[in-house]
């Protein structure tokens, strides 16, 4: 089932979590909502939900306008952060409330629940477990079998609230994998919400990149992901270095150093730009005669993984600011690298938004 | 109740406090705090508790026993357990939806309403009882109209009633806010979302949430209830066999200086109150048990 939102906006007093929200999740995608905490991403979840109401906009599930619909009848599947799971109840019961809960005429009849119970624990991986309460269960665990009580009822759509927020670095990297992997069996439409950037790139079928209420850019991971529309969205997905500079010509003007890079059309001489590269997209030159880049003195060189990374302290016109570089092993021992070393830090790619 | 389980807790903290040379208090600080503590229970509490038995016993179980069964007596003992019998489950479903009202949903108002509710313990009930007395008495505003329409209140089981309520309120809303406020309404959102309707999730979630809070308020309620002197005293009348309860009842005998009467009515009053103790006891160790189990 497809979902839309419509101009949706949203105040709590004088702060706006949602401000003109538009979006369209087409049917059986896996859609994460990113985005810093307070920019909004659970509130319009919530509203999808309908555990929220928004001040004006409309929320059309199947095309339908459900604005008005009550929770129950909006038949989504909710999965909170905090799994929600009813304490004095078993997995078992757990999982078998929503049917339960169903007016008497359409009610299946008990073993019909038990066997569709035992069918989504099943599911979850974790038929083992039917007889024990929450307390019992890990937290991955509890995770598994709040989606398994949200499937139960057969939602149109599944909504996720930072699913995975609450675990160890561990199992939310086990979770996310066996996410995906059951989204790709059952195909509902799912909308998830999360500030972890790895997760939502690694899970999701497009993002939904979110902060101060509005929408900043949507697309597939790779999409947002290499061509990040705006500031926001470059410095919020991975790590970034800024040059904030002018154009001149063909390079960019910082202080009193130059970075030669071709620019975009829609610039003009003289423009104030803000420039992002990713610590791999920045090279080192330790020659000193050369005068193009900007000056920096390396503080830390680390080269304990695949690749070495290198932090750096901006000197002259970008005094003050951090650079961190990504270089190859082989590069950093060519380079007889040091620390206190000054050198020159140049992009072999650069990202220009105007300013 | 979070004392009791708050308890437990420190229940560990001393024994780790003690079990160590670096935070343990000199001997004689520990000792004299504990004999004071021991010295005001058993002057102030204890024995007052055992002089009220001796007393009722003092001419023997025959005489104990026809203080008790004297019609007086007995209308006493009849008209505390109406009282108790309509306060307690009208401030038990009035304590619930307060509870429920301020901590799930947000509205105008709400602070007065938590306010409100503590009014009962901080007004004395001397004056609680003239409250009903100026609204409902004879020369009050709705006297006229209640004497027209040949309703009494005042001086009256009515009265009775309503005094008991007036300071009984606090009691269940005051054990459940703090309870439901710490339990979110996050299980109460799952519940409808899966489809639920409001009584179902009431019925199968919050219910059984807050059933231990709810039990020890009705039971501190009830004691309450049963207890109550002054605002029942106010609109009472003392009609002897018709608006006296038990309390009411003592201060009578005792004041007509039939000492042994009296104590022997005030015994079945301390004895629910240790009936009271025994259950309120119980119900926190089951509670403790239920809050370690999730």
């Amino acid at each position: 089932m497809s979902i839309q939102v419509q101009n949706i906006h949203k105040g709590f007093g004088d702060f706006v979590a949602l401000g003109d929200v538009s979006l369209d999740f087409p049917t059986g995608e896996l859609v994460a909502l990113l985005g810093p905490s307070g920019c909004g991403k659970t509130t319009l979840l919530r509203i999808i939900a309908g555990l929220e109401s928004a001040d004006s906009g409309r929320v059309l599930l199947d095309g339908e306008d459900a604005s008005d619909t009550h929770v129950r009848e909006r038949h989504v599947g909710f999965v909170f952060q905090h799994y929600a799971l009813f304490r004095h109840m078993s997995v078992f019961d757990n999982v078998a409330f929503g049917l339960r809960m169903k007016p008497r005429a359409e009610r299946p009849a008990e073993k019909l629940i038990r066997a569709k119970v035992h069918d989504l624990l099943k599911l979850v991986q974790l038929d083992w477990l039917a007889d024990r309460f929450p307390s019992q269960l890990s937290g991955g665990q509890r995770q598994r079998i709040a989606l398994a009580r949200a499937l139960a009822v057969e939602p149109r759509v599944l909504l996720l609230d930072e699913p995975f927020g609450a675990l160890d670095a561990k199992v939310r990297k086990e979770l996310r994998r066996w996410l995906r992997r059951l989204h790709d069996q059952l195909h509902i439409t799912s909308i998830f919400v999360t500030h972890d950037q790895e997760e939502a790139l690694e899970v999701a079928d497009r993002v939904v990149l979110m902060d101060h209420g509005k929408v900043e850019q949507i697309g597939s991971p790779e999409e947002v992901y290499r061509h990040p529309a705006t500031p926001f969205v470059h410095g919020f997905l991975g790590a970034v270095n800024p040059f904030h500079g002018h154009v001149e010509g063909n390079a960019l003007r910082i202080g009193g150093d130059r970075l030669p890079h071709p620019i975009a059309d829609g610039f003009a001489h003289g423009d104030k730009v803000i420039a992002f590269a990713r610590p791999h997209e920045l090279d080192i030159l330790t020659d000193a005669a050369e005068t193009d880049g900007v000056p920096a003195r390396i503080s830390r060189v680390l080269s304990f993984g695949v690749t070495a990374r290198i932090e750096l302290d901006g000197l002259s016109g970008v005094t003050g600011q951090h650079f961190e570089v990504e270089l190859t092993r082989d590069r950093v021992a060519a380079l007889a690298l040091r620390e206190g070393q000054t050198v020159r830090l140049q992009p072999s790619r650069l990202r220009v938004f105007a300013q | 109740m979070a004392a009791a389980t708050a308890l437990r807790a420190t229940g560990n903290v001393a024994a780790r406090f003690e079990g160590r040379a670096a935070t343990r208090e000199p001997h004689w600080v520990k000792w004299s705090l504990i004999a004071m503590s021991l010295t005001f229970f058993t002057l102030f509490l204890l024995m007052p508790l055992i002089a009220v038995f001796v007393e009722a016993l003092r001419k023997g179980w025959d005489t104990y026993l026809t203080a008790l069964i004297e019609p007086d007596a007995l209308s006493a003992i009849r008209l505390t357990l109406i009282a108790a019998v309509i306060a307690v489950p009208l401030n038990l479903s009035f304590g619930v939806s307060a509870a429920w009202a301020i901590t799930k949903f947000n509205f105008r108002g709400k602070h007065v309403l938590t306010t409100l509710i503590d009014l009962p313990f901080s007004v004395s009930p001397v004056v609680a009882g003239l409250i009903y007395v100026l609204v409902f008495g004879a020369q009050g505003w709705f006297g006229p109209w209640l004497q027209e329409h040949d309703l009494k209140i005042i001086f009256a089981v009515p009265g009775i009633v309503l005094a008991t309520m007036f300071v009984t309120v606090p009691f269940i809303a005051r054990e459940l806010i703090p309870l439901m406020q710490a339990q979110g309404k996050e299980e109460e959102e799952a519940a409808v979302v899966l489809g639920a309707n409001g009584w179902q999730t009431f019925r199968h979630v919050t219910l059984p949430n807050i059933k231990w809070g709810l039990l020890y308020g009705v039971i501190l309620c009830n004691a309450r209830a049963m207890g109550e002197f002054g605002a029942v005293s106010v609109v009472s009348g003392h009609i002897r066999g018709l608006t006296n309860t038990l309390p009411l009842h003592v201060e009578i005998l005792y004041n007509e200086y039939q000492f042994t009467a009296a104590f022997a009515v005030a015994s079945v009053l301390a004895l629910l109150a240790l009936v009271t103790l025994c259950i309120k006891t119980w119900i926190e160790h089951q509670a403790a048990r239920s809050k370690e189990e999730s």
